[in-house]
């Protein structure tokens, strides 16, 4: 009796141990995933907050020497990213018109015809198209828009190369969301005699915006920092260029070429700096239209 | 043979060896036939799989929906077969309400009234609509308890009250049947009696359909009463009759609780 009460203590010992032993993992683990986020945000921060100022937002960047003369007299590098900011605007806009309702109607077709041999097909692609590396996509860009259509580098062709990027994203959170509506919802509509196409759009689309825009948001936040397919498509530009054709200067285009510029170099952070909470503040607002949906 | 000896003069619905199959040579309904009466409640019972919500499911053709579920059989709603009418135009006629309340969430209460006209496209009046939606909610008893709430959404009411504005939702329609799945089996007691109340009162110009699986509750407010089992109409009677002098050895025992 006594030996069986006393294993019975020896365990809750041992699993109170393993208890606190976890508990202690589980912070450490929480600890190690988050130090990161939190010390690029810092470095960016601290390396970079001098050269934020309006001038940096509606300015292009200054060219080497000027770099050079503010360097060598200890001032601030002049000008600004402008015309990475809008070559990225450009260029994410029309990614996004492109993606966005390719993406929709194909996770529409995926929810509507979930066992047939194409929907498996597209859902298999559309995965394998994830995992392709974006320089890659790049390329193909090349090949499809550059040479045959823009006869030269053009935000166009970055676009479609950042629009395949975006797609399978797209396309899952379309499918995922849809998925989720309750069929009762479907069929109250139907009920009522309402046609099976405007049952989708009137009914299942609105009621699983938030998703879908949920998944648009991360998909835009995805492509805002890509920088290799933009290499072999968009160039870049010294100026502000708003012509699709033409080439086009992004945010990260610009980050690399200050990175290769020893006159420049000090832009880096301050550019990275604003391209972060771009896409942070796309990642906060997409979590807060999902939670508010939940 | 079904024992469906009743004679309903000028039935609202005449079911006419119906048979559903979900898969082939299967029947989850199995030859039934059946009139209904005009301006009464008629509860379906059986037990669980029994094919009762297939059946109601038919009567406003929810499985053409469906590629794999097969119907046959003929179903006359006022003389006329309903495959030869529209769709939109039958379900404006048989309205449907489901177990579970559900309102379109992203809609409000105003809006669920009368979300049969604004999804179909049908345009009215400001006026006429506001009758509607004020007619439709004073028919389930909710008016008052919503009227300075209209546009507010509806997934914010209580399950009873979705359940009613599910109701409302239907008869802005104006249908002549409404067909009701277990509408009750989802609420709590207080609301399950709002929502019989309601349907005694509405059969006065409605004809209503109703799966339940409370046999109480049938013999509370059914005028007719079905016993399926197995997909088969094993007795179709008088709710009085059948609850007293049930026919069928099979029924007596169901409603004795011997199975089910
Ligand atoms: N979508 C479906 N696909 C295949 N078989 C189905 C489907 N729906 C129902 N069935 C089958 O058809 C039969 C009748 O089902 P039904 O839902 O009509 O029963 P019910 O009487 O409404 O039961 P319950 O009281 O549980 O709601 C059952 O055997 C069921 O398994
Ligand atoms: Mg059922």
């Amino acid at each position: 009796m006594s030996s069986s009460a006393n294993l019975m203590v020896d365990n809750l010992g041992r699993r109170t141990l393993k208890d606190k032993f976890y508990k202690v993992l589980v912070v450490v683990l929480s600890i190690v995933t988050i130090s990161p986020i939190v010390l690029i945000i810092y470095e960016l921060i601290v390396k970079g907050y001098r050269q934020i100022s309006f001038d940096f937002i509606l300015k292009t960047p200054p060219d080497t020497f000027e770099a050079m003369t503010a360097l060598s007299s200890g001032e601030l590098i002049p000008g600004g990213i402008a015309n990475g900011l809008t070559g990225t605007l450009l260029m994410v806009v029309l990614a996004s018109v492109i993606a966005i309702p390719v993406g929709v109607i194909t996770g529409i077709y995926l929810y509507e015809n979930p066992g047939k041999f194409l929907a498996n097909l597209t859902r298999n692609v559309s995965d394998v198209l994830q995992g392709v590396p974006s320089i890659v996509l790049g390329l193909i860009a090349y090949m499809w828009i550059v040479k045959p259509i823009t006869n030269g580098f053009s935000a166009l062709a970055g676009s479609v190369s950042l629009s395949i990027m975006m797609l399978p994203m797209i396309v899952r959170s379309t499918e995922e969301t849809l998925k989720m509506i309750p069929q009762t919802i479907k069929e109250a509509a139907l009920a009522l005699g309402v046609p099976y196409y405007k049952v989708i759009l009137r009914v299942l689309i609105p009621t699983s915006f938030s998703g879908l825009l949920t998944g648009i948001l991360l998909g835009i936040s995805r492509v805002l920092g890509e920088t290799a397919p933009l290499m072999l498509t968009a160039l870049g530009s010294t100026m502000i260029n708003l012509d699709i054709t033409k080439p086009t200067s992004a945010v990260p285009l610009l980050i690399w070429e200050f990175y290769n510029d020893p006159n420049m170099v000090d832009l880096i952070w301050s550019s990275s700096l604003l391209l972060m909470a771009m896409v942070l503040a796309l990642n906060l607002i997409s979590k807060r239209i999902a939670a508010r949906t939940k | 043979m079904n024992d469906n000896s009743v004679t309903i003069k000028d039935p609202v619905l005449s079911i006419r060896n119906l048979c559903v199959s979900y898969d082939k040579g299967k029947y989850a309904v199995d030859n039934v036939s059946a009139d209904i009466k005009r301006n009464a409640v008629t509860a379906i019972m059986g037990p669980s799989g029994c094919g009762k919500s297939t059946m109601l499911r038919a009567i406003n053709r929810m499985h053409e929906l469906y590629e794999n579920i097969e119907t046959k059989g003929n179903l006359i709603l006022n003389g006329k077969d309903i495959t030869d009418m529209p769709t939109i135009q039958l379900r404006r006629k048989v309205g449907m309400v489901f177990q579970r309340p559900n309102p379109f969430p992203t809609m409000s209460i105003y809006d669920n009234v009368i979300a049969g006209y604004k999804l179909n496209g049908i345009r009215l009046k400001k006026s006429e609509r506001d009758d509607i939606v004020e007619r439709s909610l004073s028919d389930v008893t909710l008016w008052e308890e919503v009227k300075d709430t209209l546009h507010k959404k509806g997934s914010f009411l209580s399950g009873g009250q979705q359940q009613r504005l599910c109701i409302a939702r239907a008869l802005a329609f104006d249908p002549e049947v409404i067909l009701l799945d277990e509408p009750t089996s989802a609420l709590d007691p207080v609301a399950t009696s709002k929502i019989e109340d309601l349907l005694v009162k509405l059969k006065e110009n409605y004809s209503i359909l109703m799966v339940t699986h409370n046999m109480s509750q049938a013999a509370r407010i059914s005028d007719y009463s079905m016993f399926m089992y197995l997909g088969e109409l094993v007795e179709y009677g008088k709710t009085k009759d059948m609850f007293t002098r049930p026919k069928d050895r099979r029924t007596e025992e169901y409603l004795t609780g011997k199975f089910g």
